[in-house]
């Protein structure tokens, strides 16, 4: 499999998308799983693991997973909302932390792309460890597009499976 | 990872994602982290994340060094990181370094960059606001 990940060839599926995406590079390794979406939105799994703690002499999850978490939904809610796979650059993201991850819980990550022009695309979100109205931490980003969706350039609509 | 001192200082988050301390300038400690798989976003690319993580390390390690300097070991709560990306991150190592711009009894608010070849061009940038409990 070459290193681009091949995704179908036009629309967004976050769910085929995830199977590509989790298996390589820095979300592979952190073990992030698709667990959730709607229109706008893209909720992620972050399994609890004891290799990602930050403070010494805790079990609670370092923040830095948490935005590598939200990162990675975001870029997914800007696709799904978008239902395009355009290449995307994060700009600016924000995390203010609410309160400690619950130990051994994993952490969920849910983003919406609440905002999209030509050029950028908006989005907010929280992540939680199984309660949304318990939040860990609330997020917000802007992305800007850094090209036309790749698979547009060779292939126009060939295989259009949506 | 079988290094041992200084890196053994740096959070088990910190180790597994390979960063490590570079060097001490100014004081205060430069971490870096080499380009590999766990940080690779984009094909050929430091992952957003991957970067926030380096930049945040960098910041506790400061704040920390600066504590232990004045004998305090408080409890390290993050309250807030705001990331700026400016470029692309390379195949290459990144480094960063955090300052504290003010050290409060409660509250530290730091500011971070990372680099690659040149210091002088961030590829990042993130202000923290970090609690001590």
């Amino acid at each position: 499999m070459s290193e681009t990940p091949t995704l179908a060839p036009k629309g967004f599926d976050p769910v085929e998308a995830g199977k590509l995406f989790f298996k390589f590079g820095h979300s592979g390794w952190l073990g992030l799983r698709y667990n959730d979406h709607a229109d706008n939105w893209v909720e992620l799994e972050l399994p609890w693991r004891k290799d990602l703690l930050g403070e010494p002499h805790s079990s609670v999850l370092a923040s830095g997973p948490i935005v590598s978490l939200m990162d990675m939904a975001s870029g997914m809610a800007i696709w799904q909302t978008a239902d395009t796979f355009v290449p995307i650059a994060t700009l600016d993201l924000r995390v203010d932390y609410q309160r400690p991850a619950r130990e051994g819980s994993s952490v969920f990550g849910r983003v919406e792309c609440y905002r999209r022009t030509r050029s950028a695309a908006f989005v907010r979100g929280v992540a939680h460890d199984g309660n949304l109205d318990d939040p860990v931490a609330h997020v917000a980003g802007v992305f800007m597009t850094i090209g036309a969706d790749p698979r547009t350039k060779d292939k126009p609509g060939s295989k259009g499976d949506d | 990872m079988t290094d041992t001192t200084p890196d053994q200082s740096l959070p088990a988050y910190a180790r597994s994602l390979g960063v490590k301390v570079d060097r001490i300038e100014n004081e205060l400690p430069v971490l870096t982290v080499e380009f590999g798989a766990n940080v690779e976003g984009r094909p050929g690319a430091f992952h957003g994340g991957a970067t926030a993580g380096l930049l945040e390390n960098a910041g506790y390690a400061a704040l920390r060094t600066v504590l232990v300097r004045e004998g305090r070991e408080p409890v390290l709560k993050p309250i807030n990181i705001t990331v700026q990306y400016l470029s692309a991150g390379k195949q290459k190592p990144t480094f960063a370094q955090g300052r504290i711009t003010r050290l409060g009894r409660r509250n530290a608010n730091l500011s971070v960059e990372a680099w690659q070849d040149d210091r002088d061009r961030p590829i990042a940038t993130a202000i923290m606001n970090i609690l001590m409990a």
